[in-house]
């Protein structure tokens, strides 16, 4: 209960104080401190779940239970490691003129901003709320997407904007029906919309009107997911913001959006007794890993290609829960973290490899083991981790996602396995002339901020080798309230 | 209940459905912010309506919000953009207006039986424009996707939430308040973010052309 108040309040606060602050020398220190803080109270919080149980606050406004707990952890880790990363990338691109006092200004309040609503979606049990937060996630960003102010950067903003205030609007709709199906049941008031109230009575929702809910939920939450069709928003807010945007977007905002998704799969699966839900997810994600790996060989950004990759991998997790079942979730699960943990390693080394060449164009990038190993390493570290070499957590989730898919939907075996392969061949033959090929420029001028990454890459190790007991434990609980 | 009131609840729905057809055939930016602002009164007369029916206060709150933020404080807002941009001309569509009314009577068609089974399973009297709600969103959505100037297409943004808010006061007499208030203030902080933001894209390309903005695209 505390633990949950200084959850919320220390990345609120921070945004405050970061405002007021303005553009002093220490903003960045400041900004890893709130972080820090918020990591603390995320640990604290873990620890009671893990203890004690789910627990309920505010009068049942807010609700933790194993499933999000393990999101909260991992949303406060990662903002912690990438305000870390966040000092040095953003005092050179200051250095180089690209961000101003009042920029830094804006991008250190709406990083706490941004970790805010995040939280906010992930702890609150009311689904109107979820909504509410998941649009201020958007709209704490979109200024971040265009604070270099180029004309590339303005557009991927305005897109952002856009396409992803359009898609949440449909799940706004969707959030009424929900009410509306609610209400008959639950009768109308402010707690018709707890979530854990919902899950109680789900059975007795009308599924005529849940079945529309849910198409509009998913296509809504699912524009934020970046599921193909939907997607077109993503390459470009990812490739046109700055680094550390990009890392907390891919490693973060699209885990809540996918969140809200399952939360909502749940509630449909108990209302409708069918495998509607479950194909619908299923087919949104298999048709994101095809078309996302298709898209990645095309691709001659660097940022642009990890975001194509990201929705390759998002799309996977959406199978996986698709499948449902004790370890689809189970999979899809792990795959969420590791993926959130190597993404964010690759574009911390990616973010210090693009300000070292002074571009983003991967055929500019060249020899990045010759001058900076540890870089170098990092990145095909990284790589070689997303694209789901053993021994790294991702070879894991997609092992079991896999051996799922043979016994339960043959059919997409093939399929799965094609767009992974074509996923490591376009982005393993780009990576490989990066970090080996020759090159002329000069050593990166300043000491790079790598232990985030490999931190990061550590735990992906770990995750692929040994999952702690509680830990395992805990997904394996967070699986079964899936279903 | 009085008899009267699901009368004048349509009325005002047939408003707001007559509203989104001018707004869609409107090319002036200047009189697009009066249909919209023009538009918010109809919700805040309906909802005032069903309020004072149902004898629920919570919807009199809605109402004194709606009335805040859409027929005072964005029409406020959109025009000072506009006059600081000095965008008042008119704006072509991409589509010549008769197709797109055309097109929008097919939307409302698609919305009236898309509506129809789940406005039978509600006890709101109000149930029949649920279908006027959808067709309400369909039509703003038709009209951003129609527009290339990006202060239509806000409009378009904010007709939406317009049918949106619409459809849950006429099927469920209203969202939770604290929803309600959220979604408000998501709102209004957005239209502010856009005020940022379209200066930012005028300094940038010394027009509010969305063609500007069609330059990221796959090789």
């Amino acid at each position: 209960m505390e633990a949950l108040f200084l959850l919320l309040a220390s990345p609120l606060l921070g945004g405050l104080a970061l405002w007021a602050l303005g553009e002093r020398e220490v903003a960045p220190e400041v900004n890893a401190g709130f972080s820090a803080a918020t990591l603390a109270a995320a640990a604290w919080l873990t620890a009671g779940v893990v203890s004690s149980g789910p627990v309920e606050g505010f009068a049942g406004q807010f609700f933790v239970d194993p499933l999000n707990v393990f999101l909260v952890a991992l949303t406060a880790f990662v903002a912690f490691t990438t305000s870390l990363f966040s000092r040095p990338y953003m005092r050179v691109e200051r250095e180089k003129g690209r961000m101003t006092a009042g920029r830094l200004r804006l991008y250190h309040s709406m990083y706490q901003v941004f970790t805010f609503t995040m939280l906010l979606a992930l702890t609150t049990n009311n689904m109107g709320i979820l909504w509410v937060a998941m649009e201020a996630a958007t709209l704490a960003t979109v200024l971040l997407v265009s604070v270099y102010r180029t004309p590339a950067s303005l557009e991927a903003a305005w897109k952002y904007f856009i396409l992803c205030g359009v898609g949440i609007a449909q799940a706004l709709f969707g959030t009424i029906l929900l009410y509306f199906a609610a209400e008959r049941v639950l009768g109308a008031h402010g707690d018709a919309l707890l979530w854990t109230h919902l899950d109680l009575v789900k059975s007795q929702l009308e599924p005529a009107i849940m079945s529309l809910a849910f198409v509009f939920l998913l296509v809504g939450y699912g524009t934020k997911v970046g599921l193909v069709p939907l997607h077109n928003w993503l390459p470009d807010a990812h490739a046109e913001g700055p680094t550390p945007i990009s890392a907390v977007l891919s490693g973060l905002l699209l885990n809540v959006a996918l969140y809200a998704v399952i939360r909502c799969k749940v509630l449909a699966d108990g209302a409708l007794a069918s495998r509607f839900a479950s194909n619908m997810m299923m087919g949104f994600g298999l048709l994101s890993v095809v078309v996302a790996a298709f898209f990645l060989s095309r691709q001659r950004d660097i940022k642009r290609m990890f975001a194509y990759s990201s929705i390759e991998h998002m799309g996977l997790a959406t199978f996986a829960f698709g499948m449902g079942g004790p370890i689809a979730s189970f999979a899809g699960l792990l795959h969420m973290t590791v993926h959130s943990l190597v993404k964010s390693a690759i574009f911390f080394a990616v973010g210090h490899a693009a300000q070292k060449a002074g571009t983003q164009l991967m055929e500019d990038i060249r020899g990045l083991l010759r001058t900076n190993p540890t870089i170098g390493w990092g990145l095909m570290i990284g790589t070689l981790a997303i694209l789901g070499m053993p021994p790294f957590g991702v070879f894991a989730s997609e092992f079991l996602i896999l051996t799922t898919a043979m016994r339960e939907h043959a059919w997409a075996t093939p399929i799965l396995l094609l767009a992974l392969g074509v996923a490591f061949a376009a982005v393993f033959s780009r990576v490989q002339p990066m970090v080996f090929g020759e090159t002329l420029l000069k050593r990166l001028p300043h000491q790079p901020a790598l232990a985030p990454v490999f931190i990061h890459l550590g735990l992906g190790l770990m995750l692929g080798l040994y999952i702690p007991p509680y830990l395992a434990a805990w997904y394996r609980q967070a699986a079964r309230l899936l279903g | 209940m009085n008899p009267l009131a699901p009368q004048v609840v349509n009325l005002f729905a047939a408003g707001l459905l007559l509203l989104a057809f001018a707004m869609l055939a409107q090319r002036r930016i200047v009189t697009l912010i009066d249909l919209f602002a023009l538009q918010g009164l109809a919700l805040v007369g309906s909802t005032v309506t069903m309020a004072w029916a149902t004898d629920q206060p919570h919807l009199y709150y809605s109402a004194a919000i709606t009335f805040a933020l859409k027929v005072v404080a964005l029409p406020w807002i959109l025009h000072r953009l506009v006059r600081r941009l000095n965008v008042k001309w008119d704006v072509e569509t991409l589509i010549n207006i008769p197709t797109m009314m055309i097109v929008g009577i097919l939307l409302v068609v698609f919305a009236f039986n898309l509506a129809l089974p789940i406005s039978e399973l509600s006890r709101s009297f109000a149930r029949g424009t649920l279908g006027i709600a959808l067709a309400c969103v369909l039509m703003s959505f038709l009209m951003m996707i129609t527009r290339s100037k990006a202060v239509p297409q806000v409009i378009g943004f904010l007709s939406m939430e317009n049918g949106l808010f619409f459809a849950a006061t006429s099927a469920t007499y209203g969202m939770p308040m604290v929803v309600e208030l959220g979604i408000a203030l998501d709102v209004l902080v957005g239209m502010v973010i856009l005020g940022v933001f379209l200066f930012q894209i005028r300094e940038q390309f010394d027009s509010l052309d969305i063609h500007h903005l069609e330059k990221l695209k796959e090789d």
